[in-house]
């Protein structure tokens, strides 16, 4: 084949490409999903450009989450913003205090002509995207909540249950499992699993102003309390008498000691469930978030974690249209259980739920369950999640204290008052970026 | 006297403009960007922002974590400069030496050159890994506790030997081509002056290789300053934790990372400055003590 003739068929297939897409609006969705997830979103999507034919949308994967949220902010103050981003939970206050910056997600809905009721919601879901008043800013996408997952063989070999209380696993659970020669317990997310859950868990107050939700002026966090100085208190004493390990910030770290069977329980994410399910060898099973009875006795509800999808502004309504068209579909009772059998994510809508469990996918994993069940858990007035702005650095902050004491660089008091401390400090300057 | 060459003062600018503009625009104009923004707290999305005088700048100085990496950075540079570069000549000048298969042998030297520092950063993983590390096993066999992302300083000689591994073959390239340009009459004289190949070395190789060992230290630490960047980010798997960072990390975390962009403008004026100073120093104080020939 010529030069020309190259040329000129490339030419041609270029036209019939123009000439293809002018009919359908074509729209980005940037994610942070990798991997086995990222082929799951690559899934969805292909799903949804199947299903209709006036919509092509294009997923792209812009690595972790804190760079898709910095790839998005960039893009969008240089006029190049995705019409959909992925954005996680502590970045939530920034993209949510940005008004201007995206749609919400329900007015969104109601501009197209597709009906939003929050009712149909999983009660956990509801509140952590959405604004003071409860309307829903962001779509919840992956959502995800910290429970405990054990090793079923080495509780069975030691002769215990899995823990209900951390009373139970201090004095029960805890001692028998090093006696039958096995690690107790780890974890893979100190700030999430430990500290903004550990309040929901609770139903303790995590910062002021509504846990922030109220506004950015004055919002002080209220990190500092005793119930929590004593969990910590209590993990570097575990962790002294072999009942804790702690393999350091990264997620993966504390994960693979699990998968490996050198680690009985482990608390992780309800979105590990696939991964994990994939690759140990042995029987295991989940239950929720063990609580102090020394706090309460009603133990909450947990919120969502993970990341929710935000339809960016300053688009043509064509294209909004678009978007809304594919939250909808996301929202269909098909595409939420899909997604939830295939990656662990929990479903965001009741419908979706239920229908999960007719196909008896609770029966076959009933770990795959105990995230929503939680989720579903009792709600307090402290138990929705939290809003505050710079999060990103003030989860830092915690992840760098709670290294030290767990490294005995430092002590319990300390730490926290350091937290407090620089957590506030961190606020304020935020509540100075909106003003 | 050269000033004849040109007629006109026009055209010796026009050539210019191209270098000019590129200099002006990817570093005057963004360095000149940074010095705004650091008097300033800024929404991310950039639809507001507050003036603040140097609250950026006081806040640095009164915080033990900048202190803290601060102190790191100076740590890091050093050792990683002097290790890449001591290292390097060595190697250099035992190479040098080579007669049979000499090119096979720098090629194997200068191969690590290749490798992208996130790479590099990523073999270090696999190698000083928790639970599967070669080097973690290694030294569990001798009864040392290594632990990655846990211990401030295992996780700090990672670091370390991964930066001054990835620098050698560059420190290599320019020792052997210095040592390859020393006169082959100096050698041979000296040979029968002095029969020690230690003291030949020490008074006439290395006195020889001062220019091009002046210029390596500051591209070494310019290295150790800003391009392990992608080391420490693998090393640290993007959470920095109670892990040692880097300045130019620092800039990266709070201002791309977590967005607050005054506070990080201001970090990276400091480096700016820093960087400068040293410059400064080096050119005065050390480069007058290296004769070119």
């Amino acid at each position: 084949m010529t030069f020309k003739t190259t040329l000129s068929l490339g030419l041609v297939a270029g036209l019939m490409a123009g000439g293809a897409a002018q009919a359908q609006t074509e729209i980005e969705f940037w994610h942070a999903m990798g991997g086995q997830l990222g082929e799951t979103v690559n899934q969805l999507v292909a799903d949804f450009n199947a299903s209709q034919g006036d919509y092509v949308l294009t997923p792209v994967f812009k690595g972790t989450y804190e760079e898709t949220l910095t790839a998005a902010i960039a893009a969008f103050r240089a006029g190049e913003q995705p019409n959909i981003v992925q954005v996680f939970d502590a970045g939530a206050a920034t993209v949510i205090g940005a008004q201007g910056a995206t749609i919400p997600v329900e007015q969104l809905l109601q501009d197209n002509g597709i009906e939003f009721n929050i009712e149909d919601y999983i009660s956990g879901v509801r509140g952590f995207y959405a604004d003071a008043d409860g309307q829903m800013i962001g779509m919840p996408f992956n959502s995800s909540t910290p429970i405990l997952y054990y090793n079923a063989d080495a509780l069975a070999a030691a002769g215990v249950e899995p823990p209900t209380t951390w009373e139970e696993f201090a004095e029960v659970t805890g001692p028998a499992l090093l006696e039958s020669g096995i690690a107790p317990l780890a974890q893979s997310h100190l700030p999430w699993i430990f500290t903004e859950n550990f309040f929901s868990r609770h139903n303790l107050q995590f910062a002021s102003n509504d846990n922030g939700y109220g506004g950015t002026d004055g919002t002080e966090i209220m990190v500092n309390h005793p119930a929590i100085r004593a969990h910590f208190q209590a993990l570097a004493d575990w962790q002294e008498a072999g009942l804790f390990n702690w393999y350091g910030t990264g997620w993966g770290d504390n994960q693979n000691p699990f998968e490996a069977g050198e680690v009985a329980m482990w608390l992780g994410s309800s979105g590990s469930f696939g991964g994990i399910a994939d690759r140990v060898e042995f029987n295991f099973s989940a239950t929720m978030l063990p609580y102090w009875e020394s706090v309460t006795t009603e133990p909450t509800q947990t919120f969502i974690g993970g990341a929710a999808l935000f339809a960016m502004s300053e688009f043509e309504s064509e294209e909004n249209a678009a978007t809304a068209a594919f939250f909808d579909y996301l929202d269909s009772v098909d595409a939420q259980v899909m997604w939830h059998t295939e990656t662990g994510y929990v479903p965001i809508t009741t419908a979706a739920y239920a229908a999960a469990g007719e196909q008896g996918h609770y029966d076959a994993f009933p770990a795959a369950e105990v995230g929503i069940q939680q989720l579903q858990l009792p709600a307090g007035d402290h138990t929705r999640g939290y809003r505050m702005g710079f999060y990103v650095q003030i989860r830092d902050v915690m992840n760098r204290e709670y290294s030290r004491i767990l490294t005995g660089e430092t002590t319990v008091e300390e730490a926290f008052e350091i937290i407090e401390t620089e957590a506030n400090d961190l606020l304020e300057r935020f509540a100075q970026t909106q003003g | 006297m050269k000033r004849a060459a040109f007629g006109h003062i026009g055209f010796p600018i026009l050539l210019l403009l191209p270098q000019l503009a590129i200099i002006a625009i990817f570093f005057y104009w963004p360095a000149a960007e940074a010095v705004r923004s650091s008097f300033y707290l800024q929404d991310p999305f950039g639809f507001g922002e507050t003036y603040v005088g140097a609250e950026n700048y006081t806040r640095l100085i009164g915080s033990t974590n900048y202190a803290n990496a601060l102190n790191f950075t100076v740590i890091f540079t050093i050792l990683v400069t002097f290790f890449s570069l001591a290292i390097a000549l060595l190697l250099a000048v035992k190479a040098d030496k080579v007669i049979r298969g000499a090119k096979t042998y720098r090629t194997l030297l200068m191969w690590v050159y290749a490798i992208a520092p996130p790479v590099a950063g990523l073999i270090g993983v696999m190698l000083f890994d928790q639970s599967r590390g070669n080097i973690t096993q290694l030294l569990g066999a001798f009864g040392y506790e290594y632990r990655l992302g846990v211990n401030y300083w295992d996780t700090a000689s990672a670091m370390i030997t991964v930066s001054v591994w990835k620098q050698i073959p560059v420190n290599f390239i320019f020792f052997l081509s210095g040592l390859q340009a020393i006169p082959r009459s100096v050698r041979e004289a000296a040979m029968i002056d002095n029969r020690s190949g230690t003291s030949r070395f020490w008074d006439i190789t290395f006195p020889l290789l001062a220019p091009t060992g002046f210029f390596l230290l500051i591209i070494n630490i310019t290295y150790s300053l800003f391009d392990t960047f992608g080391i420490v980010d693998t090393l640290v798997k993007g959470s920095p934790g109670n892990n040692p960072l880097t300045l130019v990390y620092r800039v990266y975390v709070d201002g791309f990372r977590g967005g607050d962009l005054g506070g990080s403008s201001a970090q990276s004026v400091v480096l700016m400055v820093l960087v400068l100073i040293l410059t400064i120093v080096q050119f005065r104080f050390l480069e007058r003590r290296i004769h070119y020939t």
